[in-house]
């Protein structure tokens, strides 16, 4: 196990990085908010992070392996529940139960 | 109202937590790491990448440097992010601590154009109870009863294609944005595996940017 202060001080710091990208933003942007192109950027922005967070985390996807078949489905469910309900928890909690039972039955690696 | 408003995509946090919570008592780190980090952090993604490196035990620099590439998307985030409506210093403080994605993309949905910043306070902080309690119970139980499941992990995609799904509705129609955003992650995929994020992020906001400024030239030639 790691020494215990350095395991606090790798959680101090990333917690002080990550607040600073938080926080710093808004006192160098919020002058411009009134900016046409800002607010075109603003209104547009939500729907691309999501997209590239999405592809992010799938962006490992072994396509040609079976592997992929599991999250593949997986995925497929949450996109077919979200279309069909708009409950976000039906449609993640639905995704992740077929992944689960997906990966640890047929796909085991 | 925010236990409302949270309950979706809040819940879709408890698998989540818990598959954290038991990969940090796997790796052989004690439970309360877990709820540090959690709470102290608070970003998801950036929380399970973390673990691997104390337990290489890697450089704080190293740590510093992967939490900023990691990260460094939050940037774009004060761009539309309601901040003006939290009163208070005590308020906006604890608001961008605790601007996650999730909190993000909820707060600057269609539906949230209302939402005061009470509100927008109250979904944050349940947000943050939601991750570090789930953390927490992941920790406990741990390896005894999470070690036979797995693929838990898959909760964040599906967090994550519930958000999109929902924001891409929100444009009514304008498709060439979600398209210009998959082209940009699958570019940065591409040229950055390493920096994919932060790569992806200003690929889409350039394209955005031009795409904006032709529209305009055209608009005002016309």
């Amino acid at each position: 196990m790691p020494d215990t202060h350095y395991a606090v001080a790798a959680v101090l710091v990333a917690a002080a990085v990550t607040w600073g990208l938080r926080v710093l933003p808004f006192a160098a942007l919020t002058p411009l908010r009134s900016s046409r192109t800002v607010q075109y950027l603003s209104t547009r922005m939500p729907a691309g992070v999501m997209v590239i967070l999405l592809a992010y985390c799938l962006r490992d996807l072994p396509l040609t392996h079976t592997r992929a078949l599991a999250p593949m489905a997986a995925l497929a469910v949450t996109v077919g529940l979200h279309l069909w309900r708009r409950n976000a928890l039906l449609s993640i909690l639905g995704g992740t139960a077929v992944h689960v039972v997906l990966a640890s039955t047929v796909f085991t690696r | 109202m925010a236990f409302k408003d949270s309950a979706g995509v809040g819940l879709g946090f408890l698998p989540l937590g818990l598959a954290f919570g038991a990969l940090v008592t796997q790796s052989g780190l004690p439970w309360w790491w877990a709820a540090l980090s959690a709470a102290v952090v608070f970003g998801g993604s950036f929380e399970f990448l973390l673990i691997g490196m104390v337990v290489a035990a890697v450089p704080l620099a190293a740590i510093a440097l992967s939490a900023f590439m990691v990260n460094v998307r939050h940037v774009f985030y004060a761009l539309s992010f309601p901040l003006d409506r939290v009163i208070g210093r005590l308020g906006k403080a604890y608001s961008t601590f605790a601007m996650c994605d999730e909190a993000y993309a909820l707060t600057t949905g269609e539906g949230a154009r209302s939402w005061s910043g009470r509100r927008i306070l109250w979904l944050q902080l349940l947000l943050h109870v939601y991750w570090a309690g789930s953390s927490t119970v992941g920790a406990l139980l741990g390896s005894r009863i999470l070690a036979s499941v797995t693929g838990l992990d898959f909760a964040l995609t599906a967090l994550f294609t519930v958000l999109a799904l929902d924001a891409v509705r929100d444009l009514r129609g304008d498709l060439p944005t979600p398209a210009l955003a998959l082209l940009s992650a699958l570019a940065a995929r591409l040229l950055f595996p390493g920096q994919m994020l932060p790569a992806a992020f200003t690929l889409f906001t350039t394209a955005l940017l031009a795409r904006h400024l032709t529209s305009r030239r055209k608009s005002s030639h016309a």
